[in-house]
């Protein structure tokens, strides 16, 4: 009703302007039959009606019940006095649009990762379990098989346990497809029933499926629509891996991604596992999920599990069999190691968004100065303080709604950027703009208008306003009180800035010490490329070693190819796999004992040569030791350090459990030949010592390292052609330089640094802007000041002095602010720093040096006009 | 015309509509009528300010309480009459005998016999 009204205020006006006349020409008749002159009657008739015009506001209020009014009234007064200053408008917009936009981004990251929980049936009670080797710092080790099927059969504190291990295989046409490998899990029947994911077409795995020969497979939604456009009819149907015939049982559905989008396909647990592994307790390659029942605290299943695994590891205490188990939930599990930088990044965002409305609030105040006569009068006259305020939020309110329309459509930008640019992020698909953030991006902005707004706002209308009208026009400080408001603003924002500052060079510096960092071998001019041999093709170790050598031969001639080395993985690539050893020589290790482990990788008689790898005793691999004869391992300067402290290990023998030839556990002991020199496994990461077998026992995984003469790119067609002249059907993947291998490792290191930095920059501009705004401010007021000491005879270099010591007063407490809260914030990410500590004095003499240079430059300008004034002309201003 | 006195003219707050609705009783009328039926009742006490008496109207026209019509005045002129509506007749039914309890109340504080 009151709407009604409010939108009929027109025609309801033009009919009281018709009844104020109705009542005129009444009241003009009733008085000339009272006997006046008709000029007197109408005058008498004016004067009794009074103000027509009064009659016709007080109606139009009456109609006007809503706030609407008042509020559209506001905002079109604010958007006039706006638009006047269209440099101010621009730049509070942009800032307050570029601050929003930034954590509106980091919160649509932050939330898809972190706080949505997966799309998985009650994903409360999901979690991960791990093996867990006391001793050592916390890891999360996966788990071996056998171990896995004690604790399923023997512990009833979960619903169901599921395990899952990485796979791969080449997948080859049925009709002359192109071949191409794909990233695959091998899961337990009971798995997607466990997570709750009914397949989207076709059947689930069943028990039955879940055998050693079994050939089925479920596709994902990705790969069914890429290979087989969507055609249902692939379900039933065969595809071919690795050479074999798996036919298809299902599809998964879309937003099935678990556990990462490479995933292509899926392959029951069992299919190509030998019976031996799985009753292996120290066959360590996979993971465990599990479902919580819901009558059971996680404590107490996760406390029966570790019991069985005590036992378990009671039972075989010369094998590395974990004695505990750890737990974690399955959302944190695929969150991982992001969960920090993101979370630093939250904050630094938080903070710049934080600088921008300081500062957009600063500027404020320097504009409720302007008005501040005006609101003394107006208030004098009765205007009430709701009023006021409500009129001077609303430029606030203008400019951060602008910022936060800006801030959103830049974010939806910047938050696929990000997804695309952070490797780590899991769940990267999904993360995209919702309803969820948009809400969140007008929570900011209510924020920012709170902050930006109400803080001017109050200072201009406080109890102190009338003083306004009293003092006269000649004063110097007609507004301390607003002067000290907006330095303190000015403090916080250079702390805040600090802060980023020291976080942003922390982690350059140790990006920069990343990037320095010597893997242990050559990294210039090296292409690298995967291949896996088909077993079906290739079934023997002297088939794989006959393709192998072939290839390695023909590359090796290849002109400007300088060397060429065949192994499992190179240096800088990852961890790739480890396992535990003894020395045979050495006395038995005691019960309880830590055995020792090494990473494991394989290679080929030239690869360390090519490589660049240094012999430090000993010899390379020959090509005689190959197959049979192959029981001889290369180690690294590392292990011989740790394990044989200092004594010469050349003909020692390692007994490697999990290396067994199959179907001869005892064979397990191997030849040390040489010693070569350390490799880092991953940037960043601490060496670790190293075992080196003979590629040449044959395995048909490989990667070939090609150290060339010219950019290395340039041989990457080359190089495949000549693996399809050996066999066209064999699918090679992952052609990547080694810089581009160890670039990746480092680009999530790279990510943060930069966004900080940039953050921190943002920031910097931001209060220098401030800075300089506060001083011009100072200065003009002070002019006449000013003008009265060098009237007196100040010399301007005094004035100079004055005025800059005026601006960099906030800016040196801001700085001391800063150092203090830096001291704090940069323990909390001190892990993610890398050959830095969080009191690198390089660092703070960095930030401390940019802050004060940038301080003095935004002072110096405002400062220099102050001491160049004219002294008659200051005199004269107001 | 005679000066009215300031303190006696002010309208108690709220009773202008009642006195309107008990106006209208008497038949449609305009503005103009309403205003002076209420200053000749009043013996010229009262004054009905043409600022509140538009207002007013418009008030209880929203509130249904009265109906409007375009019509000619007694004189010949365009006017809007205004007519009591049924529900606008309960209503000053209300307020006639809330005004009543509430006149006897004060005169009883007031030390006058019966009230109005």
């Amino acid at each position: 009703m009151s709407l009604f009204r409010f939108f009929h205020r027109r025609r309801s006006d033009a009919e009281l302007q018709n009844e104020i006349e109705a009542f005129l020409a009444e009241e003009t008749a009733d008085n000339v039959a009272r006997g006046m002159s008709p000029d007197e009657a109408r005058r008498q008739a004016r004067i009794k009606l009074g103000n027509p015009l009064k009659v016709r506001e007080s109606l139009w209020m009456q109609n006007s019940p809503l706030l609407l009014p008042h509020v559209a009234h506001d905002l079109k007064y604010a958007f006039r006095t706006l638009s006047r200053t269209p440099g101010f408008t621009i730049i509070a917009v942009a800032v307050m649009a570029l601050c929003i936009g930034a954590a509106t981004s980091l919160f649509t990251v932050v939330r898809s990762v972190l706080l949505r929980p997966l799309p998985f049936r009650d994903p409360a009670r999901l979690v991960m379990v791990y093996e867990h080797f006391r001793g050592g710092e916390l890891s999360y080790h996966p788990v071996a098989p056998a171990d896995f099927y004690d604790w399923r059969s023997k512990t009833h504190g979960f619903e169901d346990m599921a395990v899952v291990r990485p796979a791969g295989y080449n997948l080859t046409g049925v009709r002359n497809e192109l071949p191409e490998s794909v990233g695959a899990e091998a899961g337990s029947s009971n798995l997607f029933s466990l997570l709750g994911v009914p397949p989207a077409l076709g059947r689930d795995f069943t028990e039955a499926d879940d055998q050693r020969g079994s050939a089925v497979v479920m596709l994902t939604w990705s790969l069914f629509e890429r290979r087989f456009a969507g055609d249902a009819k692939i379900v039933g149907g065969q595809i071919h891996l690795d050479g074999q015939p798996y036919t298809v049982v299902g599809v998964l559905p879309s937003w099935f991604t678990y556990p990462d989008a490479r995933i292509q396909l899926w392959v029951p647990y069992k299919v190509d596992a030998s019976p031996e592994m799985l009753q292996h307790h120290d066959w360590h390659g996979s993971q465990v999920v599990a479902r919580l029942r819901p009558d059971v605290s996680l404590a107490s299943a996760i406390a029966q599990v570790g019991a069985i695994q005590y036992q378990n590891h009671l039972q075989y205490p010369h094998d590395p069999v974990a004695e505990d188990i750890v737990s974690r939930s399955l959302n944190e599990d695929l969150a991982g190691d992001v969960k920090k930088p993101l979370m630093l990044m939250l904050s630094a965002v938080g903070c710049m968004l934080l600088i921008g409305c300081l500062n957009v609030a600063n500027l404020l105040v320097a504009r409720g100065a302007a008005r501040q006569k005006e609101v003394a009068i107006r208030s004098a006259l009765g205007a009430q303080r709701a009023t006021l305020i409500r009129e001077q939020m609303a430029e606030s309110v203008l400019i951060c709604a602008g910022g936060g329309v800006g801030g959103i459509l830049l974010s939806s930008g910047a938050t696929e950027w990000l997804a695309k640019t952070w490797k780590d992020l899991p769940t990267a698909q999904s993360i995209h703009i919702d309803g969820a953030v948009i809400a969140f991006a007008c929570a900011l902005m209510f924020a920012a208008v709170l902050i930006a707004g109400l803080l001017p706002t109050l200072s201009t209308t406080g109890k102190s306003m009338l003083k306004a009208l009293q003092t006269s026009v000649r004063t110097g400080s007609t507004s301390v009180s607003r002067t000290a408001l907006r330095k303190s603003l000015l403090t916080a924002e250079i702390g805040i800035t600090v802060v980023l500052l020291v976080a942003a060079g922390l982690l350059l510096k140790s990006f920069m010490q990343l990037r320095a960092t010597n893997v242990g071998c050559v990294v210039d001019n090296i292409l690298t490329l995967q291949y896996g041999l088909p077993g079906k093709t290739y079934d023997t170790p002297e088939k794989q070693d006959a393709f192998n050598e072939m290839l390695l031969a023909r590359v090796r001639a290849m002109p400007g190819v300088r060397g060429a080395a065949l192994g499992t993985t190179v240096p800088g690539a990852g961890y790739w796999g480890s396992d535990e050893f003894t020395v045979k020589e050495h006395p038995p290790l005691m019960a309880g004992e830590h055995l020792p482990d090494a990473l494991t990788r394989w290679a080929d008689p030239g690869y360390f040569s090519a490589l660049g790898i240094p012999l430090v005793s000993g010899r390379f691999f020959t090509s005689d030791e190959r197959v049979a004869r192959s029981y001889k391992v290369i180690v690294s300067h590392q292990l011989v350090q740790q394990y044989f402290a200092g004594a010469d290990p050349i003909g020692k023998h390692l007994h490697i459990p999990g290396r067994a030839h199959y179907g001869a556990p005892n064979l397990a002991d191997f030849e040390i030949v040489g010693v070569v020199g350390d490799i880092l496994y991953q940037v960043g990461k601490e060496p670790k010592a190293t075992i080196y077998f003979p590629i040449l026992e044959g395995r048909g995984a490989a990667m070939l390292a090609v150290h060339t003469a010219t950019d290395p790119l340039q041989f990457s067609v080359p190089l495949q052609k000549q693996i399809a002249s050996l066999d066209p059907e064999l699918p090679v993947s992952d052609v990547l330089t080694m810089k581009q291998i160890i670039g990746a490792s480092l680009v999530n290191a790279s990510l943060s640094a930069t966004l900080v930095l940039a953050f921190a920059i943002l920031s910097l501009i931001l209060a220098s802007v401030g800075l300089y705004g506060v001083l011009s401010y100072l200065t003009t007021q002070r002019t006449s000041e000013l003008g009265i000491r060098m009237a007196l005879g100040a010399p301007r270099d005094q004035l100079l002095q004055l005025m800059l010591m005026d601006g960099l007063r906030p800016a040196l407490f801001g700085l001391g602010l800063g150092l203090a809260m830096s001291l704090a914030a940069t323990r909390i990410f001190q892990s993610m720093l890398f050959g830095t500590k969080p009191l690198d004095p390089v660092v703070l003499s960095g930030v401390i040096a940019t802050l004060l240079a940038v301080a003095v430059l935004a002072c110096l300008a405002p400062a220099w006009r102050a001491s160049r004034l004219d002294p008659m002309k200051a005199l004269r201003t107001e | 015309m005679p000066k009215k006195n300031q303190s006696n003219s002010e309208m108690l707050k709220g009773t202008l509509d009642m006195m309107i609705l008990r106006t209208l009783v008497g038949g449609d009328a305009h503005g103009h009528t309403i205003a002076k039926i209420i200053e000749q009742t009043s013996e010229d006490i009262l004054e009905v300010e043409q600022g509140s008496l538009y207002p007013a109207l418009h008030r209880l026209e929203d509130r249904k309480w009265v109906s409007s019509y375009w019509g000619a005045s007694e004189n010949n002129r365009k006017a809007k009459f205004y007519r009591l509506t049924a529900k606008g007749r309960k209503q000053l039914v209300r307020e006639t005998s809330r005004w009543r309890q509430m006149t006897r109340a004060i005169g009883l504080v007031m030390g006058e016999e019966g009230g109005a």
